[in-house]
């Protein structure tokens, strides 16, 4: 005999719709979720903050600026597909974090950098940067720095101040030297001696007005050039919160501290405000820094963290051989994050428990 | 004074926290209605923070209501009264929403009840309550009374108010807060209690401060609910209880929070709020020590909310403790098809229940019925660290640390961390990008550390 079919009541509609009594389940509070704020919506925010330094980039360096930062986010897309899947692991291109580390990555190389560099580099900050601690969210070092300083070791010629200048182009802001690397000669030529006017001092004062370090058009690595679009797109994530405030100010703090302190010596012929518009130092403190896999948790670590990459870009640019210090200081600072963290620990509201006895 | 508020006034709030959508709006223009007795009541044995209450009533004996059915002797207990008239059954057991297993005593309500109706609101909540010569009552009388008719805090703990009010001489008591802050997203009981009867608050704590000797009151009410906050000002005039706006936001309703916000004093971790020389009691509480003092009635019916988009009508109900959470849920027309979970209290730190005839508690302040659609969340992925819990933590914690030092058994780690200073509200799970169950994960590992 075929079973019944269920009682149905009178009212009740098809006999696949929703039984009437709906089911209810159990599960442990907060039982509402903020859906407006997600990592991918994060990243997402990255993006929209990075569109201003992407457009000046193009607008000052044109097709190398497409063709580099095109080609750095093609392939680190492909690397996390590939790496993540090779890791069995489910597909995440969706969270966007391998747009921004190919945009970070592609923004930070000179225009003359050739086609395998972006390759090798990209390839570099998706695989040893982040898939191989296990993905987004368990990587020490900023991905798309490690890449950055895997090519500049292995090319230093390519990647070096002599990669960013091509006297004949007809495309003029490349035709100069960058900013720093006019300042790093200047000041190499006063202390072995040498005679500073002349060429030197009409290179240095080409390079470094400032109101076209605040614009843009300098040479330099292809979305470190225009303070303005970094601002513009640096305030835009600290509003959302998606950067953290207490990062940038840190790193323009200590970088001011220590430019002013040096200011008045011959390491270096910039004053702090050229130290802060030059370079990528804007670029490090807003886009760079304020990764939040790689950054500290606590509003203290942070600034102490931030603090700390400032201080590093300026000694760096001033004492070692490279004219800047953006990439180094943000790895190094990234390795100190968890001392950061731990020493950081916030006293909780009514202070710590009462020790058991 | 006048009995104005305006947007210009200050707003007291506390530190970090966050703003989930209010939700007010199902019942918020609801009058409490009374609901008619049910058929049978079931009276938890243990509704309170402390020792359970003895059955003192036999199977089959006549009870009427107001009727002590459970005692204990602790200090740190309170005890249970018929809520309704009728006879006993058999005892039996009950898991209420917080998963507690506990005795009940069940009574089969008489056809006729002495109070139903106009005539239950009236005794309870209406009539005239006198503001003045309050401080002719003895603190000590006026304790005994509280113990006597049974009251805890009805905004959610259940922490026996007798217990609150009993004066310590090494921590003399200089404020008395009357919460009204309601933060809870949906919850709207307090709410109608404010608007409907705000002469019984305003005695209940007046004659709480003279308990306790609090010099100072005043009753803090949400921004939100200014209508509640000038019907409750009005009331109060020429009393010495103040109105305090608070800024809206989650969980300004939380103890320490509200001490923080109004006084600028900070409850030690693992102490009291009168270790900062304050009492809180909610509004609810504060209207029901009222009526048990000046009219000698027990805590036997409470208002509840019972709202959310999953229920048909969503409605503020005066019902009678130990009715079931399936005959709010009738009463309110039932629930929509699209109905996900039942939350006994509000959506941020309410328990689902299992078993919808499980009867409402004393601490019970709504019924939310939540969709699918409400509680949705997406897939948890790794933690990247934003440091948005750490943002929002009103207890100036690091709940990413802890979720997963609690995730990974390293209880030690959880105690570096501060873990036994989390007193559970959510904010950084609600505001996790990552779907991260944080606050579940420390409520795990504090479960592990207290059987240790």
């Amino acid at each position: 005999m075929a079973q019944d079919p269920p009682p149905a009541e009178a009212d009740s509609p098809a006999p696949d719709a929703a039984p009437p009594a709906p089911a209810i389940r159990v599960a442990p509070s907060p039982h509402l979720s903020d859906a407006s704020f997600t990592t991918r919506r994060m990243m997402l925010d990255v993006l929209v903050g990075l569109a201003p330094v992407v457009a000046v980039a193009v607008f000052v360096f044109q097709w190398y600026a497409v063709v580099q930062v095109g080609l750095c986010v093609l392939v680190c897309l492909a690397s996390e597909a590939v790496l993540g899947a090779m890791r069995k692991k489910p597909f995440s291109l969706g969270d966007y974090s391998a747009a921004v580390t190919g945009v970070i990555l592609g923004l930070s190389l000179p225009w003359s950098a050739p086609w395998y560099i972006a390759v090798i580099g990209s390839i570099v900050a998706v695989g040893l940067g982040k898939v191989v601690f296990g993905g987004l969210g368990y990587n020490i070092f900023n991905p798309a720095m490690v890449g950055r300083a895997f090519v500049m070791l292995s090319f230093a010629k390519q990647m070096g101040a002599s990669a960013y200048r091509w006297a004949e182009s007809t495309l003029d802001v490349i035709t100069q030297a960058t900013p720093l690397s006019a300042a790093k000669e200047y000041a190499a030529a006063l202390a072995a001696g040498k005679d500073v006017t002349g060429p030197l001092q009409e290179q240095l004062e080409n390079a470094s007005q400032l109101g076209s370090l605040f614009i843009g058009n300098v040479n330099g690595s292809l979305g470190e050039t225009s303070a303005l679009a970094l601002l513009v797109g640096g305030v835009y994530l600290c509003m959302r919160r998606t950067a953290s405030w207490e990062i940038p100010a840190g790193v323009l703090l200590g970088a001011f501290a220590v430019a002013a302190a040096l200011s008045a010596t011959p390491l270096t012929p910039f004053n702090p405000a050229h130290h802060l518009l030059s370079g990528a130092l804007l670029f490090g403190a807003f886009f760079i820094a304020t990764d939040p896999v790689t950054s500290p948790l606590t509003p203290k670590a942070k600034f102490l963290f931030g603090l700390g990459i400032g201080v590093l870009v300026v000694l760096i640019r001033l004492f070692s051989g490279y004219p800047e210090g953006v990439m180094f200081a943000v790895l190094l600072m990234n390795a100190v994050v968890p001392l950061l963290n731990r020493w950081t620990v916030p006293r909780p509201l009514g202070g710590p428990a009462p020790k058991q006895s | 004074m006048t009995a104005t508020v305006t947007s210009a006034e200050p707003k007291a709030t506390f530190a970090r926290g966050v703003h989930p959508p209010e939700r007010k709006e199902f019942a918020a223009e609801a009058a409490i209605e009374v609901l008619p007795a049910p058929e049978q009541v079931r009276v938890a044995l243990l509704q309170h923070l402390g020792a359970p209450c003895a059955p003192t009533v036999k199977p089959r004996s006549e009870v009427a209501l107001g009727d002590v059915v459970g005692q204990s002797d602790a200090f740190v207990s309170a005890p249970v009264h018929a809520s309704v008239s009728g006879k006993v059954a058999p005892a039996k057991m009950a898991t209420l929403p917080n998963g507690r297993h506990v005795p009940v005593v069940v009574i089969q309500a008489a056809e006729e009840q002495p109070l139903a109706g106009q005539a239950l609101y009236d005794d309870v909540l209406g009539g005239s309550w006198p503001l003045d010569g309050l401080d002719g009552h003895d603190p000590k009388a006026i304790i005994d009374a509280v113990r006597e008719a049974g009251l805890v805090g009805q905004g959610g703990a259940a922490f026996p108010t007798h217990v609150k009010l009993t004066p310590n001489e090494k921590r003399p008591i200089e404020w008395l807060l009357v919460n009204g802050c309601e933060c809870e997203p949906y919850l709207t009981a307090d709410e109608r209690l404010m608007l409907e009867a705000p002469a019984p608050i305003i005695a209940g704590a007046l004659l709480a401060a003279r308990a306790c000797g609090a010099s100072k009151l005043a009753v803090c009410i949400e921004d939100n609910k200014p209508e509640a906050a000038r019907t409750v000002r009005a009331a109060a005039r020429n009393t010495p209880v103040g109105l305090r706006l608070m800024k809206t936001k989650y969980p300004q309703g939380g103890e320490k929070q509200l001490i923080q916000a109004v006084l600028g004093r900070e409850v030690p971790t693992g102490g009291l709020p009168l270790d900062v020389g304050v009492v809180v009691i909610n509004v609810g509480t504060a209207a029901a020590l009222a009526r048990a003092v000046l009219r000698g009635k027990p805590l036997t019916h409470r208002v509840v909310s019972v709202t959310g988009a999953g229920i048909r009508e969503p409605k503020n109900l005066l019902i009678p403790v130990g009715a079931s959470y399936r005959d709010l849920i009738d009463y309110c027309g039932g629930m929509r098809d699209d109905a996900a979970r039942v939350v006994a209290g509000g959506p941020m730190m309410g328990f689902t229940l299992g078993d919808l005839d499980a009867p409402v508690t004393k601490g019970t302040s709504g019924v939310t019925v939540l969709t699918h659609e409400e509680v949705r969340r997406t897939e948890e992925t790794a933690c990247v660290r934003c440091g948005r819990c750490v943002d929002v933590c009103p207890m100036r914690l690091v709940p990413t640390r802890l979720a997963l030092a609690s995730r990974a058994g390293n209880w030690d780690l959880t105690q570096k961390y501060h873990i036994t200073a989390c007193m559970e509200c959510g904010c950084c799970a609600y505001t996790c990008p990552a779907a991260i169950p944080l606050v579940q994960l420390i409520r795990l590992s504090k479960a592990m550390l207290m059987k240790k």
